[in-house]
C-alpha cells in the first residue's frame, strides 16, 4: 500500500542520524521540518497540495491537539508522524529521528514505538479484546507467556480487564476503542497517534475516553497527538493546539494563549462553536437596528483570561449605577482559562438618550473587555 | 439393485471423493496465493505489481472462459506429461486442478477485498511487513468467505469431475455414461444423480456450518 513497503529488506540501511535540536526550542517529540505533501494527479483528477510550508514542534510529554476542518491537511499530518506517507518535500523528526528518511525493515522497527488509535477502532472482528491487543507483540515477535502477561497488564490499564474474551461485535463502542487504545499502548511507545478518536463516540463515552488518554500522558508519560475536527476534544484534552486550514498552520501554541487571542478566522470559528457567540433565536429575533424610547441597548462582551469575567457585571452595576440586565451568557473553560460571551442588557434613557451606552463601553474598554453593539431590544 | 451395481456405485463414489479431493486441495495450494496475490497487487496496494497482476488476471480469465471439456481436451499432453496416462481418476485430476484453480483464486480475491482496509493501515502502523499483514489479518479477517469460496469450488469440482467420466476419467459420471445411457439403465442414473445430489448438500451443509462458527461479524451482534 506504499511505496516503503515494496522496497526490498535487504538494502542497505542509513546511520541513525542525531538530530540535535534547534537553539532555543524546547525539546520536541516530532519536528515538522518544511513540509509539503503533494498528492499527483491521478485518472483525470488533479493533483491536490494537502500540506504546505508545515514548520512546528510537539513537545515532549505534552497534548497536542491538531484542529481543523475535513480536507484540511490533518489526516495527512498525522500520517507523516507514523511513516505511513512520505512527505513530497522536507523531514519529519520523531523522537530525534528523521523518520520520512526510513524505509522497509528500518521504519517497521521505527513505527513500533509509535501507536495509533482510529475513528473507526479498526480492530480485527476475528480475534477476542485480548488477541487483538497482542498483535503488535506477535508482529514484534514477543514470547508467548510475555505477550500474556502484558495483555493482562493493558486490559487493566484501560479498565476492561474483564473483557479478555470477549469478540468487538460483543463490545460497546467505548469498550472497542479502550481496546484499540491498550493495542496501541502494547509496545510501550513514546508518541500516540489519535486519529478522531472519539467522533463514533457519544459525549459520555467521548468524556472518559479522554479522561482515559489525560490518565495515560500523565502516568505514562506518552505524548499524545490528537487529530480532531471538536472543538471539545481540544477543550478537555489539550495543552497546545495547532489549527490547520487549507494544509497550512494558521495558528499554534497554548491552548489557554491560541483561545484566548484567536487572530485566524478559522480559530474564531472553532471558538464560536465551543463558546456559542450566536445568541439564543427567542432573544436574536427581538434584536432591532434603531433604539426605542425604554427600551435596552443589546451589547455584546468577550471574556478571556482567567476569572475575567466573575465579578464583570456587579462591577458594571455597581461603579455605573446602571441596571444591566444579564440577557445571555457562556463561559468555558479553556486550558485553564475562561473564554465565553456574555451579552448584556443596558437600559437606555426615557427618550431612549444612550448616555448609558456610551458609558458602558468605555468602561469596558477601559477594563480591555472587548464589546460590540448589536442592536436593541424594546 | 444388484450387489454388484451397488459395489460399483460405492467404488464410483469413492473415485469422485478422490478426485475431487486432491483437486480441491491443489486448486487451493495454487489458487490461494495466486488470489491473495491478485487481491494486493494493483497500483497502491500491498504488493504493488500492477503489470503483473495485469496479466495473471488475463490468464485466469482465459483459463475461466475455456468451457471444461475443452480444457480436458487440449491439456491431454500435459496430463500425460504430469500423470503418465491420459485415462482415469488420476489423470482427471490434471484438468480438475488447472480449472479449480484460478476459480478459487477469483473467489479467494473477492473474499480477501472484502476485509476493511483500514485494517491494513493499522497493521502497517504498528510495523507489520506485508506478509504478516497477509497471514495475520488478511487471511483470518477473510476467513468465513474463504470457507465459503472453497465450498462453491469444491461443488463446482464435483460437477467437472462427473463431465471427465465422458473422457474415461473414472467416478461417477462415468458410471452414469456408461452404464445409465450407453446400457439404457435408468436406475443407475437416478442412483449416481441420487448420490451426486447428497454430496453436494453434505458439502454445501459443511461450509456453511465452518463459516457460520469462524463468522464473529456478525454472530454476537
Amino acid at each position: 500500500m506504499n511505496a516503503h513497503q515494496s522496497l526490498a529488506i535487504g538494502q542497505p540501511i542509513a546511520p541513525p542520524e542525531a538530530i540535535s535540536p534547534a537553539a532555543g526550542e524546547p525539546d520536541a517529540m516530532v519536528r515538522f521540518e518544511a513540509i509539503s505533501k503533494t498528492y499527483p494527479a491521478y485518472r483525470g483528477k488533479p493533483g491536490v497540495n494537502a500540506l504546505e510550508n508545515i514548520d512546528f514542534a510537539i513537545p515532549r510529554g505534552s497534548i497536542t491537539g491538531v484542529i481543523g476542518r475535513s480536507g484540511a491537511g490533518k489526516s495527512s499530518l498525522v500520517r507523516l508522524i507514523n511513516g505511513l506517507e512520505k512527505p513530497t518535500t522536507g523531514r519529519v523528526i520523531v523522537d530525534g529521528r528523521d523518520i520520512s528518511a526510513l524505509a522497509g525493515r528500518e521504519l517497521r522497527l521505527a513505527q513500533r514505538s509509535i501507536g495509533m488509535i482510529f475513528q473507526h477502532f479498526n480492530l480485527l472482528s476475528s480475534r477476542t479484546a485480548a488477541d487483538n491487543i497482542a498483535l503488535p507483540l506477535e508482529i514484534a515477535g514477543w514470547a508467548r507467556a510475555d505477550i500474556r502477561v502484558r495483555v493482562t497488564e493493558l486490559l487493566a490499564l484501560v479498565g476492561i480487564a474483564d473483557k479478555h474474551d470477549r469478540y468487538p461485535s460483543e463490545l460497546s463502542g467505548g469498550q472497542k476503542q479502550r481496546v484499540g487504545i491498550a493495542r496501541a499502548l502494547t509496545t510501550r511507545p513514546s508518541v500516540l497517534l489519535s486519529d478522531e478518536a472519539t467522533s463514533a463516540l457519544d459525549p459520555q463515552t467521548t468524556r472518559a475516553i479522554l479522561d482515559l488518554l489525560a490518565n495515560i500522558n500523565r502516568e505514562l508519560g506518552v505524548t499524545i497527538v490528537l487529530i480532531t475536527h471538536e472543538m471539545s476534544v481540544v477543550r478537555q484534552l489539550a495543552r497546545e493546539v495547532v489549527v490547520l486550514d487549507a494544509g497550512h498552520v494558521v495558528e499554534s501554541g497554548h491552548v489557554a494563549d491560541i483561545f484566548t487571542h484567536p487572530k485566524h478566522p478559522i480559530t474564531q470559528s472553532f471558538l464560536a462553536e465551543a463558546t456559542g457567540d450566536s445568541l439564543p433565536v427567542s432573544l436574536a429575533s427581538r434584536i432591532v437596528a434603531e433604539p426605542s424610547a425604554g427600551g435596552q441597548a443589546v451589547i455584546r462582551v468577550q471574556v478571556r483570561g482567567a476569572g475575567a469575567g466573575d465579578t464583570l457585571v456587579a462591577r458594571l452595576a455597581r461603579e455605573l449605577g446602571l441596571d444591566v440586565s444579564l440577557l445571555s451568557a457562556r463561559i468555558d473553560e479553556i486550558g485553564g482559562q475562561h473564554v465565553g460571551s456574555l451579552t448584556l442588557g443596558i437600559p437606555l434613557g426615557i427618550s431612549g438618550g444612550e448616555d448609558a451606552v456610551t458609558r458602558t463601553l468605555a468602561w469596558l474598554s477601559q477594563y480591555q473587555f472587548p464589546a460590540e453593539r448589536l442592536g436593541y431590544v424594546a | 439393485m444388484s450387489p454388484e451395481l451397488i459395489n460399483l456405485i460405492v467404488q464410483a463414489t469413492f473415485e469422485t471423493l478422490y478426485m475431487v479431493g486432491i483437486a480441491a486441495l491443489l486448486g487451493t495450494v495454487f489458487g490461494l496465493p495466486l488470489g491473495v496475490f491478485l487481491a494486493t497487487s494493483r497500483k497502491g496496494e500491498l504488493f504493488a505489481a500492477p503489470a503483473i497482476n495485469r496479466v495473471l488476471g488475463m490468464v485466469v480469465n482465459a483459463t475461466r472462459s475455456t468451457p471444461f471439456i475443452i480444457l480436458v481436451v487440449a491439456i491431454i499432453p500435459f496430463t500425460r506429461l504430469v500423470a503418465g496416462t491420459s485415462i482415469g481418476s488420476t489423470a482427471a485430476i490434471v484438468p480438475l486442478t488447472i480449472a479449480s484453480a484460478p476459480f478459487i483464486a477469483r473467489l479467494v480475491e473477492a473474499a480477501i477485498r472484502e476485509v476493511d482496509g483500514g485494517l491494513i493501515e493499522t497493521a502497517s502502523s504498528f510495523g507489520a511487513s506485508p506478509i504478516q499483514i497477509v497471514l495475520k489479518v488478511l487471511i483470518p479477517e477473510a476467513l468465513p468467505g474463504l470457507l465459503l469460496a472453497l465450498t462453491l469450488a469444491v461443488v463446482s469440482l464435483l460437477g467437472y469431475s462427473a463431465m471427465v467420466g465422458a473422457v474415461g476419467g473414472g467416478g461417477l459420471g462415468d458410471l452414469g455414461i456408461r452404464y445409465g445411457y450407453q446400457r439404457f439403465m435408468p436406475e443407475m442414473m437416478l442412483a449416481v444423480v441420487v448420490v451426486l445430489i447428497a454430496l453436494v448438500q453434505l458439502v454445501q451443509s459443511a461450509g456453511d456450518y465452518l463459516a457460520r462458527r469462524v463468522n464473529r461479524r456478525l454472530r454476537h451482534r
